[in-house]
C-alpha cells in the first residue's frame, strides 16, 4: 500500500505496531498469576477483612497496567503521546469520580445519620 | 418459550394507542409499497442501509432524529393537552399509567433518540469534510453505531405497541425503578434501549476522537482546527469518559432486577444516592456533549454571514475546554436536596456557577463577530440571533437554581423543566437546526427554502415563551413537575398558556417538515441549485469541494497553512492545487452492520421479555458477524486517478455551463 497515507483508511500510523506473540503470553501470564492471587488472598482466610480488600484492590490496579502495557501496547514511544495523554484523562476521570462520590457519599451519610 | 410475553401483553384496551398502531401501520405500509412499487430495495440496501460512507450515515442518523423528533413532540403535545384540562376534579383524558409512560418516554426519546442521533448526524456529515479526510478512521465501526443506535429507537418504540413502557422518568431512579416497585417490562425496555444506543454512542466517541486526531489534513493544526470540529473532539472526550458511567450504572441496575443484587434497593445494604451520584456523574457531562457541538455551529455560522472571522478564536477554543473539564465536577447540582452538607453542596454550587463564565465568553464572542460586519440576515442568523436571547435566560436561570439556598425552593418543580427546556430548545435545537439549514445545501447540492425557514423560527420562537414562561411561573407558585392533575387555581391559567405555546410549537415542526418538503420539490430550480460547492461563501474545507461531494471527498487533499486556509486563498485569487492526482483507496459496504444491529435487537428484546434462547440467538449472532467480518479481507478498493478525472472534468463542466446561463 505505497499511498495508504492518502486513503480514508489510513490509520497505519508508525508507533503503534502490534506486539509479538511473546509479549501477549506475557500479559496473559501476568494476568493470570494476578488472578489466581486475588482469589487466592480471599480463599485462604490468611488476613484480615481489611488487609485482604487492601491487597486485592492493589491486585486489581496493577492487572489494569499489565492490559495497558501488554494488551493496548501503550509504550513510551513519543508518536503515541496521546494514547499517554488519553489514558492521564481517563485516570483522571477515575479519580474525580471516585474521590467525588466518597466525599459527597460520606457528607450526605454524616448528614443524614444513615451510618 | 415465550418468557414473559403473552397475548395481554398488547393494549387492545387504550385507544389511543391501538389508534397510534393503525396510523404506524398505514404509514409503514405505505413507505414499504412505495419502495416495493419504485423497485428501490436494492438500491436502498446497495447505496444506503449498507453503506460505510459518513455523509450517508450522517444524512440516516438525521432522519433518524426527525422521526424521533416527530415522535416526542407528540408526547409532549399529549402531556400539555393533559395538564391544560386535568384540573379541579376532571381526571383528563391520559389515566397516571400512561400519563407516567409518556413523560418517561418524552424525555429518553429527545435525549438519545432525536438530540444524540441529530448531534451524530452532523458530526458525520461535517467532522470529516472539515479536516479534509476521505472518511472517518473507522467506516464500518461508524456502520455499526448508526444500527446500534437505529435499533435501539425502534426498541424503544416497541414498547408503545408490546408491553409498556417505564413509568419513572427518564433518568429511572430506583428505588421505584427496582423490581419490587416496577415488576413490568417497562424499565427493561428503558435500559436495554439506553444500554445498546449507549455502545453505539460510545463506538461513535472512538471513531471521531481517533479521525479528528489522526486524519487532519497536512498542515492542519490543533489550533487551527475549525471550531465546529473542535467542539465534535470536546463533545468526544466527553463521550468516552462520561458513557462508560451510564454503562456501569444501568448494568447494576440490571443486575438488582435480572439477578436480586443490592446495589440500589432499600433493604440489603443497598444505597439509592450512590444511583443518583452515578447516573449524574454521566447525565452532566451528557448535556454538553449535546451542547458543546451546537456551539460549533453557531461559531461556523455566525462569521460565515457576518462576513467577518470568528472573534477571539483562541478563547472559543479554551471556553469550549474549560466547559468539558467543568462539566465532570459540577454532579451534584442535579440533587442538591439529598442531605449533603454546606461543604459539598457549596463546592457544587460554586462549580456550577462558574461554568457561566466561559459560556459567557462565547456568547460576548458571537456579538463581536456580529459587530460591524456585513450581516447576511437570513434564516439561519434568525436561529442564531432566537438562541443568543432564549439561551441567555436559559443560562441565568441555571445560575439561579445553581444556589443550593433557591435550589432547595425550586427542587423537582416545573421551574426546573422550564429551565432544561430553554437550553436545549433554545441552544441544543435550535443549535441543530441552525446547522441543518447551514450544511442541507453542502449534501443535497441545493438550498433550503427560506419563507418556511423563517415561518418555522418564529412559530419555535414565540412558542417556546408562550409554552415555558409560564412554567416557570407556576414553578415560582410551587407546581411541582410530572403531575397528572391538580386543583390549584393558580396553576390553571398557567397551564392553559403553556398549551398555546406547545400548539405554536407545533405549527414550527409542521413548518419544518413542510420546509424540507418544498426544499426537496424545488431542488431543480435553478435560484437553489449550486454547482460551485460554495453556496454561502464559507470559510472552512467543507466548502471547497463539490456539492454533494464525491464519495472520496477530496480529489487531492489539500495542504492547510493556518486558520480559515480556504477563505484565505479565495480571496487572494489562489487556490487550486498542482499535486498529482493519485488512486484513492477507500473502504467497501458491508451489511455487517445492519446484522450486528438486527442480532442486537434480539438480544434487547429477548432480555426484556425473559426469552433467553432469543437473546442467546441474539448474542451468539453478534459474535458469529463479528467473527465473520474480521476474517473478510476484501473490504477496501482503489478508485482510480481517471475516474477522480473524470469526477473533476464533469464538475467544471457543470460550473462552465451555469456560469454560461
Amino acid at each position: 500500500m505505497s499511498n495508504a497515507h492518502h486513503s480514508a483508511m489510513g490509520h497505519d500510523e508508525p508507533g503503534e505496531g502490534h506486539a509479538s506473540y511473546g509479549s501477549y503470553m506475557i500479559g496473559f501470564f501476568l494476568s493470570l498469576i494476578l488472578t489466581a492471587g486475588a482469589f487466592a488472598a480471599v480463599m485462604v482466610h490468611a488476613m484480615s477483612p481489611s488487609t485482604t480488600i487492601a491487597v486485592i484492590s492493589v491486585l486489581a490496579i496493577v492487572q489494569v497496567f499489565v492490559h495497558v502495557v501488554y494488551f493496548l501496547h501503550m509504550n513510551t514511544d513519543p508518536e503515541t503521546t496521546w494514547n499517554r495523554l488519553a489514558f492521564a484523562f481517563a485516570i483522571l476521570v477515575v479519580l474525580i469520580v471516585v474521590f467525588g462520590f466518597l466525599f459527597v457519599m460520606h457528607d450526605t451519610a454524616m448528614h443524614m445519620m444513615s451510618r | 418459550m415465550l418468557g414473559k410475553l403473552t397475548l395481554s401483553a398488547i393494549p387492545f384496551d387504550v385507544p389511543i394507542l391501538v389508534g397510534t398502531f393503525v396510523g404506524v401501520a398505514v404509514v409503514g405500509v405505505a413507505v414499504l409499497g412505495l419502495i416495493t412499487y419504485f423497485g428501490k430495495w436494492g438500491y436502498l440496501w446497495r447505496e444506503w442501509l449498507t453503506t460505510v460512507d459518513h455523509k450517508r450515515l450522517g444524512v440516516m442518523y438525521i432522519v433518524l432524529a426527525l422521526v424521533m423528533l416527530f415522535r416526542g413532540f407528540a408526547d409532549a403535545l399529549m402531556m400539555r393537552t393533559q395538564l391544560a384540562i386535568a384540573y379541579n376534579g376532571n381526571p383528563g383524558y391520559l389515566p397516571p399509567h400512561h400519563y407516567d409512560q409518556i413523560f418517561s418516554a418524552h424525555g429518553t426519546i429527545m435525549i438519545f433518540f432525536m438530540a444524540m442521533a441529530f448531534m451524530t448526524g452532523l458530526f458525520n456529515v461535517v467532522v470529516p469534510l472539515q479536516i479534509g479526510a476521505r472518511d472517518v478512521a473507522f467506516p464500518f465501526l461508524n456502520s455499526v453505531s448508526f444500527w446500534l443506535t437505529t435499533i435501539s429507537a425502534v426498541l424503544i418504540n416497541v414498547s408503545l405497541f408490546v408491553g409498556e413502557f417505564a413509568q419513572v422518568g427518564w433518568l429511572a431512579y430506583p428505588p421505584i425503578s427496582e423490581m419490587q416497585f416496577s415488576p413490568g417490562v417497562g424499565i427493561d425496555y428503558y435500559i436495554w434501549a439506553v444500554q445498546l444506543s449507549g455502545v453505539g454512542t460510545l463506538l461513535t466517541g472512538v471513531n471521531f476522537f481517533t479521525t479528528i486526531l489522526k486524519m487532519r489534513a497536512p498542515g492542519m493544526g490543533l489550533m487551527q482546527m475549525p471550531i465546529f470540529t473542535w467542539t465534535a473532539f470536546c463533545a468526544s472526550i466527553l463521550i468516552l469518559a462520561a458513557f462508560p458511567v451510564l454503562t456501569v450504572t444501568l448494568g447494576c441496575l440490571s443486575l438488582d432486577r435480572y439477578l436480586g443484587m443490592h446495589f440500589f434497593t432499600n433493604d440489603g445494604g443497598g444505597n439509592v444516592m450512590l444511583y443518583l451520584n452515578m447516573i449524574w456523574a454521566w447525565g452532566h457531562p451528557e448535556v454538553y456533549i449535546l451542547i458543546l457541538p451546537a456551539f460549533g455551529v453557531f461559531s461556523e455560522v455566525v462569521p460565515t454571514f457576518s462576513r467577518k472571522p470568528l472573534f477571539g478564536y483562541a478563547t472559543m477554543v479554551w471556553a469550549t475546554i474549560a466547559i468539558t473539564f467543568l462539566s465532570f465536577i459540577v454532579w451534584v447540582h442535579h440533587f442538591f436536596t439529598m442531605g449533603a452538607g454546606p461543604s459539598v453542596n457549596a463546592f457544587f454550587g460554586i462549580m456550577t456557577m462558574i461554568i457561566a463564565v466561559p459560556t459567557g465568553v462565547k456568547i460576548f464572542n458571537w456579538l463581536f463577530t456580529m459587530y460591524k460586519g456585513r450581516i447576511e440576515f437570513n434564516s439561519m442568523m434568525y436561529w442564531v440571533l432566537g438562541f443568543m436571547v432564549t439561551f441567555s435566560i436559559g443560562g441565568m436561570t441555571g445560575v439561579m437554581l445553581a444556589m443550593p439556598a433557591a435550589d432547595w425552593v425550586l427542587h423537582n418543580s416545573l421551574f426546573v423543566i422550564a429551565h432544561f427546556h430553554n437550553v436545549i430548545i433554545g441552544g441544543v435545537y435550535f443549535g441543530y437546526v441552525t446547522g441543518l439549514n447551514y450544511w442541507w445545501p453542502k449534501i443535497m447540492g441545493y438550498k433550503m427554502n427560506e419563507t418556511w425557514g423563517k415561518r418555522a423560527f418564529f412559530f419555535w420562537f414565540i412558542g417556546f415563551y408562550f409554552a415555558f414562561v409560564p412554567l416557570y411561573i407556576a414553578g415560582f407558585e410551587g407546581m411541582t413537575r410530572r403531575l397528572n392533575h391538580y386543583d390549584n387555581p393558580d396553576w390553571h391559567l398557567q397551564m392553559q398558556i403553556a398549551e398555546i405555546g406547545v400548539l405554536l410549537i407545533a405549527c414550527g415542526v409542521v413548518c419544518q417538515l413542510t420546509q424540507i418538503y418544498v426544499s426537496i420539490r424545488d431542488g431543480k430550480l435553478p435560484a437553489n441549485r449550486d454547482f460551485t460547492g460554495d453556496i454561502w461563501n464559507g470559510r472552512t474545507l467543507e466548502w471547497s469541494i463539490p456539492s454533494p461531494p464525491p464519495a472520496y471527498n477530496f480529489a487531492v487533499i489539500p495542504t492547510i497553512n493556518g486558520l480559515d486556509t480556504f477563505h484565505n486563498e479565495k480571496e487572494q485569487g489562489l487556490g487550486g492545487t498542482d499535486k498529482p492526482l493519485e488512486d484513492i483507496h477507500m473502504p467497501k459496504n458491508t451489511s455487517a452492520g445492519v446484522f450486528i444491529g438486527v442480532f442486537a435487537f434480539l438480544i434487547g428484546f429477548g432480555a426484556i421479555w425473559y426469552i433467553w434462547w432469543l437473546a442467546a440467538l441474539g448474542l451468539l449472532g453478534v459474535m458469529a458477524t463479528i467473527i465473520l467480518r474480521s476474517a473478510n479481507l476484501d473490504i477496501d478498493y482503489y478508485v482510480p486517478a481517471s475516474e477522480v478525472q473524470r469526477d473533476l472534468d464533469e464538475h467544471s463542466r457543470k460550473l462552465m455551463a451555469q456560469a454560461a446561463e
